[in-house]
């Protein structure tokens, strides 16, 4: 197998394990147009990478994590709905650092594949990042799965029985700001919520447990992994879309399947 | 007291520049069940709020028992349904639950039957008693339930206190609920704290519905506390007690004398 090919699998199968769970809290606290935020926040992240000359990986998690912050912020200072604020600050963001870009003459960069992702190149150095940053969020997901699962089924409740809600519902966030950074070289900032999402929503019909449905949804992204480079492999389709439509596909097939 | 699990002291709330509440004193011991009632938007699920910590009063304090350990029911639970949650794995959500003793739990509130069903399945009663057994599972010193008859019809309703007061009596904890059910409250509760936006009167239920201060505030639901007080009918005209809010035996409406039946007063 080429190398290439190898490092593509290796990092989209770690992006799909760890999607899984997260994106199965982005469906039940239903995160869908919050990441979807993040991830066109990301451009700009990238922008400002370049401009301060620092990896891209460090600026676009940095620059998901200040949107976090800029948006609960903007929640309870004014009275304008979640949606309205998303709204604006999802093409704002990513406009801003189209225009950024743009005064970058000396800075040469694939705008389309951070758009939409440009898995076939990545570097030992990406892979290395990438495998990294999955085991992180990996690792803090399973240790905080039951406080997380708590805050998501009742907040209230949740800070009555003594748990620090504030800290967890920032600390979801600074995941998915995570895994975001990460999935960008996969898939681009256009098509990372779908990788979020698209598994879990498959999996959510046949699943009777949270971990259950986390687990289903890890499977079915590995396979939508597998699945898109085999037809990006054979019929020289970009890569990361051919992932997404491969798991539009999975998640039309879970329809299909009789449930349980 | 010294011995109470919560006191409050001058607590007021402001929200947009309007008083929710006013100089509130209010204190829960063990083993005693304390009822909040009130109209709409007197406040009582802000009061309860302040006491569970959730909101900070503007002035006045809020004392707690040091380490105490408060069960809560909240008015409604609201789970996602793309969420596959059974009873069980909900009741598991408090640490150290394993099956064994969340079963346990639903025995004590009559819901064992679900343990195993979807948890955005089962029918308003049952979801009221799954609530109950999660506070319970908490081994609380303070129980607080934010309306726990909610969407339960009224057989269900009087079921329900009966519950309350007998897992008083086993766990000997304090409770504190809000509630609109008048005349079912009555009889299970030890002190009943009427509020609108301030404490208009509270004691023990007796006193209470005899204040003028609770007339005035449930004029129109008095009929109800009169069926299950029948010393308070003698001492008044019931007609005139109940359709003016103000103890008036003598009003203007005529038709009010010619009427002996209870409902009249509800159209009069």
């Amino acid at each position: 197998m080429a190398d290439f090919l190898l490092y593509a699998l290796l990092a989209g199968l770690a992006l799909a394990v760890v999607a899984g769970p997260l994106g199965s809290f982005v469906v039940w606290r239903r995160m869908a147009y919050f990441g979807d935020t993040l991830s066109h926040a990301a451009l700009l992240g990238v922008a400002l990478g370049f401009l301060l000359d620092i990896s891209p990986t460090i600026a676009v998690t940095v620059g998901c994590l200040l949107l976090a912050i800029l948006l609960v912020t903007l929640q309870q200072r004014q009275p304008l709905a979640s949606d309205t604020l998303l709204g604006i600050l999802a093409p704002s963001t990513l406009s801003l650092g189209l225009v950024v870009l743009s005064f970058m003459r000396d800075v040469r960069i694939d705008l389309m594949g951070y758009l939409f992702g440009d898995l076939l190149a990545i570097s030992p150095t990406d892979l290395a990042w990438i495998l990294g940053g999955s085991a992180a969020v990996l690792v803090l997901i399973c240790a905080l799965w039951r406080p997380l699962l708590a805050i998501t089924v009742h907040e209230e409740l949740a800070t009555v029985e003594g748990l620090p809600v504030a800290t967890l519902r920032m600390t979801l966030m600074l995941l998915i700001a995570v895994v975001i950074a990460v999935a960008m070289k996969i898939v681009g900032v256009l098509l990372i919520t779908s990788l979020l999402i698209i598994p879990a929503a498959a999996a959510q019909r046949h699943a009777r447990s949270p971990e259950q449905m986390a687990l289903g949804a890890s499977v079915i992204g590995i396979l939508a992994v597998c699945g898109g480079l085999a037809l990006s492999w054979f019929k020289d389709t970009p890569a990361g879309p051919s992932i997404v439509v491969s798991a539009a596909a999975l998640f039309l097939l879970s329809f299909v399947l009789p449930k349980r | 007291m010294s011995d109470a699990l919560i006191r409050l002291n001058a607590v007021s709330v402001t929200r947009s520049g309007q008083s929710v509440l006013d100089n509130i004193q209010l204190s829960v011991s063990p083993g005693e069940i304390v009822t909040l009632i009130g109209p709409n938007g007197a406040g009582k699920t802000t009061l309860v709020r302040a006491v569970l910590g959730l909101l900070k009063p503007d002035s006045g304090e809020v004392w707690r028992k040091p380490k105490l350990r408060v069960g809560y029911m909240p008015q409604k639970l609201h789970v996602d349904a793309t969420l596959p949650l059974s009873v069980l794995r909900f009741l598991r959500l408090v640490p150290g639950v394993d099956r064994e003793t969340a079963l346990a739990a639903l025995v004590e509130v009559g819901a064992e039957k679900v343990i195993d069903s979807p948890l955005q399945g089962i029918s308003g009663g049952e979801m009221q008693r799954v609530l109950l057994a999660r506070a319970l599972l908490r081994e609380p010193e303070l129980l607080v339930l934010d309306e726990p008859v909610q969407g339960v019809d009224v057989a269900g309703q009087a079921e329900l206190y009966a519950l309350i007061t007998q897992l008083r009596d086993r766990h000997q904890c304090g409770v504190l609920m809000v509630s609109h059910d008048l005349h079912l409250v009555m009889s299970t509760t030890d002190q009943v704290v009427c509020l609108n936006r301030h404490v208009c009167c509270s004691g023990h239920p007796e006193q209470v519905s005899n204040d003028p201060a609770f007339v005035e505030l449930f004029g129109q639901n008095a009929p109800s506390l009169a069926i299950y007080h029948h010393h308070h009918d003698h001492a008044h005209d019931l007609h005139g007690e109940v359709c003016q809010p103000a103890p008036a035996p003598d009003h203007a409406h005529p038709h009010n004398h010619t009427h002996d039946h209870g409902d009249s007063c509800k159209h009069g």
